[in-house]
């Protein structure tokens, strides 16, 4: 399968990628991974007449803490993600990272072309919206940082202008006491999962203070589900908190039936994936190397 | 689409050896190997980043070649089943490979080389659960993947007694 023609330009820098997009409008596309563009081009579903590579930008895949955060360059490959002991620092990033399709997706995708992206089935956007995130987009002109939650508008639909890209995407490291958990039920590695859940809490002794559930593949965005926070939340976690943050988030899903699973079956499938997440969230939290994985049908 | 289409100049070193060309954009990464260096041993199969049958080695890593276009490889150096054997004699994963029946129909099995190079260059001793990691990229549909594992976990040992030197 062959795209339709396109000219090709490589961008030198973030900056210039920008004067390139400025210049070219709304028919060019950046290229980062190209592990979700280039079917799209092949299938002729996306048909770009010029592509930005940003592959050959220098020092822009940098994984850094700093200052209490972890900064990812814009081209951070998950592979390199899932590696990074700096990663450590937040173990549901690891999470995310390693169970994103298969060794050789991983190789190639990017962090900043993921969110960029804004696929409803994407992993980065649900686990994401479960810390506090920042996404820093360059333009010819201006520089921003925006929340992640302002960034991502619809799906495949994001805050960033013609002539912008994402530059950084920055992750602040949660306080003591706390654990997250990203958990995604899929039928083979390199699809899409059918469903996916991510818990984030803190913990003061026995009660849990913060929690942030997301939920991914259920909607037309990644989406935080505050009625089953606020079941968890100020409380001591008990197995029946945890059942009735289960069922708020079955409740708040908005599946579409596809070949994946029907509207029902996704429901109940996100129920127990918020119930893992949140059961090993808990385990992190309270300090328990705790290992997970994805679940493959 | 463009009038006239681009034709941009790479250079990529593919099993040690550089190649210099001029080619579309559009080219991917698979049919510049396939067609252009006439190097069939990378075989298509879904051609849609699913079943791993392109995979070979971009700088060391293994990456689905029918989703890379051939012209971000410029500067690279790639590996593909060819690229394997050193004077006549087979590496370490491919006689495993033979000895284990870690095949059937044999479309999959460059790709899964690939792959379990990757692994191995990484780590020398995988767990079975590491190995059905890194091949989790790559799809069989004849063997049901048990002499494929035993394939790699043979190559593993033959490798690590080689680096010792025994």
């Amino acid at each position: 399968m062959y795209p339709q023609s396109f000219t090709y330009h490589r961008a030198s820098s973030l900056k210039d990628a920008a004067a390139l997009l400025s210049q070219l409008g709304e028919s060019a596309k950046l290229l980062a991974g190209g592990q979700s563009l280039i079917p799209l081009m092949k299938f002729r579903f996306a048909n770009p007449a010029h592509l930005v590579d940003l592959n050959f930008v220098q020092g822009i895949s940098y994984i850094q803490l700093k200052n209490d955060a972890l900064h990812f360059g814009a081209l951070a490959r998950h592979a390199e993600i899932e590696k990074s002991p700096a990663v450590a620092k937040i173990p549901v990033l690891r999470d995310c990272a390693a169970g994103i399709a298969d060794v050789q997706v991983r190789n190639r995708g990017t962090i900043g072309g993921s969110l960029a992206e804004a696929d409803p089935s994407g992993d980065w956007a649900t686990v994401l919206l479960t810390l506090s995130c920042e996404v820093r987009c360059v333009g010819v002109t201006r520089e921003r940082s925006l929340k992640l939650s302002e960034f991502l508008k619809d799906a495949y639909t994001t805050a960033l202008a013609t002539d912008e890209l994402v530059s950084e995407i920055v992750v602040k490291v949660p306080r003591e006491n706390s654990g997250g958990a990203y958990i995604a039920f899929k039928r083979a590695a390199p699809v899409y999962p059918t469903a996916s859940a991510a818990v984030q809490l803190s913990l003061e002794g026995d009660r849990c203070t913060e929690v942030a559930i997301a939920l991914g593949c259920v909607g037309l965005m990644s989406i935080r589900v505050p009625e089953a926070e606020a079941a968890l939340r100020g409380r001591q976690l008990t197995p029946k908190l945890i059942e009735s943050a289960a069922d708020a988030s079955r409740a708040a899903a908005d599946p579409q039936s596809d070949m994946r699973g029907s509207v029902d079956y996704k429901r109940q499938l996100v129920g127990a994936l918020v119930k893992r997440a949140t059961e090993a969230a808990l385990q992190r939290a309270r300090g328990q190397q705790v290992e997970v994985s994805h679940i493959y049908a | 689409m463009p009038e006239v289409a681009q034709k941009v100049s790479i250079q990529v070193r593919v099993n040690s050896k550089l190649h210099s060309r001029e080619i579309e954009p559009r080219l991917l990464l698979v049919e510049f190997i396939r067609e252009d260096l006439e190097l069939t041993g990378t075989h298509v199969g879904c051609d849609t980043t699913y079943c791993g049958a392109c995979t070979v080695l971009m700088n060391g890593a293994a990456v689905k070649s029918c989703t890379v276009f051939a012209v971000q490889a410029d500067a690279a150096e790639i590996t593909t089943v060819e690229g394997l054997e050193r004077d006549g004699e087979l590496h370490p994963i491919q006689k495993a490979f033979g000895d284990c029946y870690g095949l059937q129909c044999g479309y999959c099995t460059p790709g899964l080389m690939l792959s379990a190079l990757q692994l191995l260059k990484d780590n020398s001793s995988p767990t079975q659960k590491e190995i059905r990691k890194a091949i989790a990229g790559n799809t069989c549909r004849c063997t049901g993947y048990q002499n494929i594992l035993k394939a790699i976990e043979t190559a593993a040992a033959k490798m690590r007694s080689a680096s010792h030197g025994d």
